[in-house]
């Protein structure tokens, strides 16, 4: 199969890189770029776990093909603490919360929950059970996640961020 | 703390490393992506990505299987089927050499693999699957319970308990009642699915890395099939993404597929399960045909019970005969019955395999006695809360299981009694009962069921673990023990433990990957036993190692043993103190053994399976919810209004994980009995096998008021790691209160009927058809 050269920008860095029509965004970003952080769920779009930010917006990168990330801007778990040393204030919420067991659900989810922050800053409980409506979580029960969010948003109005 | 102060659960110790709410110890690298599942770990070079070809009926007999176009398709590296497995072809876990890696002539149900391929690439392996041709003779397939049984088709012998007079026992009593119960199964939906990666070593040797809760197993079923000893194969595990009982025996064939690849080729192999493949062709949790007869007096006490389980197994033993063993065990669930016979049958069937599922048949269990309760309680006009306490185990007299254990720990009627003050049950169910009587479309309903759970693995031999404890020259701890991770937190709840004992700081423990090279022989990580059994085998190494400390350091300094303390980074001394590494060293230099393992089997258990007697648990584990539903009479939708959880955790070695499995456990056994329908066509193949029609709980149908709270005066009566309870699975069952509760809501409809017959799960389609059934609209 042939492949296309395309560019890209990930987690602030331009990259260059070489793919097939066929590969999603989610295989480019495990396997070609080895930000694994990025979880596979289910493949079909249904669970979240795939969860990136594609121009600011969330999307199931398992259901969006590289190509179409062409001079885009993608933000992956890895990229959203600013100064990569310390965790950002959802990280760290889901952290001191308990919103994670086994954590395979984890990235989606605070992907998820990011972008609800950075356009309702202020989520009311129902805005946030919806924010998350596409993430699934087989461990947790959702509880403690709802609470890690309000608690980051409380934060972030906290620190005037 | 002396190891026999930790036994005795007294908490004077200066440390306060455990009781204490500490966050999972991957929990920042799980948020910040870091955190490596196999799937991540860096592929070697030269990988090979294996496919399956799974059958596609339900019984027959492969006439012919030719694979050459797979084989001459670009990419593809190699192609196996059973004819060329170096060893034997078998992992059933129980040694009933009914599973087979790979289909050597019959096939046995929708799914079941026939051949493997390894490709350059996973794209390619895929596509090369396709292309196999396979001519199948169809043979006539067994998909249910029923014709299980007219055909006497078994995985296991049928199997009784009994005690007294059942027959006798309900022929006497003034009031009787029978009925039957349908549940269904349920799919884990770990949301990490099935992966491991094999890498061929020098001679012969093999390393797995796999998602598995049981790694010394899936080590053994790697070695018989490459027909070489277990100490040619290392299995290492980090942690799993969720597994919930579904990597207990399910992970092994994908293993053992990935390892005959590797070796074949002399390539580093890697499987990965697609979600719906996943979803064929791994086992489940098993459905159960329920039916009962009781006999009972005025105030709705037992006189006598008959309760028949059938249980849909599947097409392999797997560990069927000891989940519908467990199933048998929690039929009494809190309740004492005089006289009672429970015959249970395992029902081999055309369907995929059903395995360990949170709970592991004790589920089930329950939910045929909590619906005997419920029938009782309609057919008296009393509230079931008054029947279920009346029927609780007791005293002398009243304190004898089926299995003729004694309860001897049971503290459902204070914990019951607490919270149906906390949670206002009383008052609430007369305000719905006003409100129903007012709504007609909407109905609302209430239950609050106990749980009581029994602890430990009811194969006594399981109930064994160990541990590997170092500590290096500068003081710093390397862990090691048998237990998996699986999001659970078992790794943070030992090192805990070990932290405490060497009075600590976390920080000082490396937690390692649970690796068959370091602690070997282990039983899964299952049956909720984890910290129980894992935590007193670390204590017990880390006991060993501060023995020698202790006796190095009273020749050395002329100290009174007892004057020898570790608290807060420091060892002490009477009044001299130095710091924990500098004790090291000096131990060191002097010649010291610092390295440990730990051992631990647990005490008192017994059982005699011909009798069905003994003392299978150690302790029981108790719990109890309140659920308030509210059902749609026309269009059957429900939701939760309310939950209210107490549950008993002994003396929590770690309160906010412990909450985590609570409200986790609870969500999924709701699930289970709401939401998620597993459906089988008529051919035996599973059409609900992805999330888009298979229904996991989401966010939003998560109880809007959730209050779960642990038991305060709880404390384990028993010996164990610092007198706290096992935790993993016996949440799961609090769930049993939805169910029950919108079956209130419906019998509403009908007041002074017999209760109506819900099935499980009740989605919205069961609540119509049985409010239809049930003779109001
Ligand atoms: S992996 Fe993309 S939505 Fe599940
Ligand atoms: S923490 Fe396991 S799926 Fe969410």
């Amino acid at each position: 199969m042939n492949t296309h050269v395309i560019e890209l920008i990930v987690n602030g860095d331009l990259r260059e890189v070489a793919v097939r029509p066929n590969l999603t965004l989610l295989q480019l970003l495990r396997d070609h770029l080895r930000l694994t952080g990025t979880k596979h769920g289910c493949g079909t779009g249904d669970c979240g776990a795939c969860t990136v930010l594609l121009d600011g917006r969330p999307v199931n990168s398992c259901l969006t093909l590289a190509v179409e990330a062409r001079n885009r801007t993608i933000t992956t778990i890895e990229g959203i603490s600013t100064s990569g040393t310390t965790l950002h204030p959802v990280q760290q919420a889901f952290v001191e919360k308990g919103a994670v067991q086994c954590g395979y659900c984890t990235p989606g989810m605070i992907m998820s929950s990011v972008h609800l922050l950075r356009t309702n800053p202020d989520p009311t409980e129902s805005e946030i059970r919806h924010a998350i409506g596409g993430n699934i979580c087989r461990c947790t029960g959702y509880t403690k996640i709802i609470e890690a969010i309000e608690t980051a948003a409380r934060a972030k109005k906290g620190s005037g961020q | 703390m002396s190891s026999d102060d930790v036994m005795k659960g007294d908490s004077s110790s200066m440390n306060t490393v455990v009781h204490q709410s500490t966050t999972h110890d991957s929990a920042a690298r799980h948020a910040t992506g870091e955190a490596v599942y196999v799937d991540d770990i860096r592929e070697p070079v030269g990988l090979l990505h294996v496919c399956f070809g799974a059958s596609s009926c339900a019984h027959g007999r492969i006439r012919q299987m030719d694979l050459s176009r797979v084989k001459a398709f670009p990419g593809v590296v190699a192609v196996i089927t059973a004819q060329d497995l170096p060893g034997l072809n078998d992992i059933s876990p129980m040694h009933t050499m009914d599973e087979e890696i790979l289909c050597s002539g019959e096939i046995h149900f929708h799914g079941q693999a026939l051949f493997a391929v390894a490709a350059d690439c996973r794209d390619t392996a895929r596509r090369a699957v396709q292309l196999a041709e396979i001519d199948v003779e169809e043979l006539p397939a067994i998909l249910d319970v029923e014709e299980a049984i007219r055909q006497k088709s078994w995985v296991a012998e049928p199997h009784e308990m009994k005690r007294g007079n059942p027959a006798r026992a309900i022929e006497q009593s003034a009031y009787r009642l029978q009925g039957e119960l349908q549940l269904g199964g349920q799919d884990h939906f770990y949301l990490e699915g099935q992966v491991s990666m094999a890498l061929p070593q020098e001679g012969g040797d093999m390393l797995v890395y796999s998602s598995s809760q049981h790694p010394s197993e899936l080590q053994h079923l790697v070695a018989q099939a490459l027909g070489r000893a277990d100490h040619a194969v290392t299995v290492e595990v980090r942690r799993m993404g969720g597994a919930f009982g579904g990597k207990e025996t399910q992970a092994a064939q994908w293993a053992v597929i990935a390892a005959l690849l590797a070796d074949r080729t002399g390539r580093p192999a890697k499987i990965r399960l697609d979600r719906d493949t996943d979803m064929i062709s791994t086992g489940k949790r098993h459905p159960f045909r329920i039916r009962y007869e009781v006999g009972f007096d005025e105030q709705g006490r037992i006189e006598g019970i008959d309760l028949n389980l059938a249980a849909l197994c599947g097409m392999s033993a797997d560990l069927s005969a000891p989940i519908t063993d467990r199933a048998m065990f929690h039929s009494d669930n809190a309740y004492y019955l005089p006289h009672v016979r429970i015959r249970s049958y395992r029902c081999r069937t055309n369907t995929v395999s059903n395995t360990a599922f949170r709970g592991f048949g004790g589920p089930q269990g329950m939910m045929g006695i909590e619906r005997v309760i419920d029938g009782i309680a309609a057919q008296l006009g009393k509230d079931p809360l008054a029947v279920r306490r009346a029927n609780l185990y007791g005293g002398e007299g009243r304190n004898i299981t089926p299995y003729h254990m004694k309860v001897e720990d049971n503290v459902l009627p204070e914990l019951m009694a607490d919270l149906a003050e906390s949670s206002a049950y009383t008052h609430r169910r007369k305000e719905i009962a006003a409100f129903n009587l007012q709504s007609t479309v909407i109905k609302r309903g209430i239950s609050l069921t106990p749980v009581k759970f029994g602890i430990s693995f009811t194969t006594s031999f399981l109930n064994q673990a160990g541990a590997l404890v170092h500590v290096y020259k500068d003081g710093s701890i390397h862990l090691n023990h048998g237990g998996t991770e699986m999001g659970q937190g078992l790794f943070i709840k030992v090192a805990q433990v070990v932290a405490d004992a060497f009075g600590v700081g976390l920080e000082q423990i490396k937690i390692t990957a649970t690796h068959t090279g370091q602690v070997p022989n282990t039983s899964a990580t299952a049956a909720s036993s984890g910290s129980d059994m894992n935590g007193m085998a670390a204590l017990n190494a880390v006991n060993k190692i501060k023995k020698r400390l202790v006796r190095f350091t009273t020749k050395k300094y002329g100290v009174e043993e007892e004057d020898v303390q570790f608290t807060q980074g420091q060892v002490w001394m009477g009044e001299q103190s130095m710091t924990f590494p500098e004790l090291i060293m000096e131990a060191y230099l002097e010649r010291v053994s610092l390295s440990a393992t730990g051992y631990y089997r647990t005490p008192k258990i017994w059982y005699d399976r011909e009798t069905a007697r003994g003392r299978p648990f150690l302790y029981f584990a108790y719990g109890a919810a309140v659920t308030e539903v509210e059902i749609d009479t026309l269009t059957g939708e429900n939701r939760i209004r309310r939950v209210d959880i107490l549950h008993d955790v002994g003396r929590s070695l770690n309160p906010a994980i412990d909450r985590g499995q609570i409200e986790g456990g609870f969500v999924q056994g709701a699930g289970w009995l709401t939401t998620e329908e597993l459906w089988w066509d008529q051919s035996g193949a599973l059409r609900t096998h992805a999330p888009s029609t298979y229904k996991i709980p989401l966010s939003g149908d998560v109880p809007e008021e959730f209050n779960v709270a642990i038991w305060e005066p709880g404390v384990n009566r028993e010996p164990t790691i610092h007198r706290s309870k096992a935790v993993g699975e016996p949440p799961l069952m609090l769930a049993i209160s939805v169910h029950s509760a919108i079956n209130q809501a419906i019998a509403s409809l009908a007041p002074g009927q017999a209760l109506p017959a819900l099935d499980a799960p009740a989605t919205p389609e069961r609540i119509l058809m049985c409010i239809q059934s049930s003779g109001k609209p």
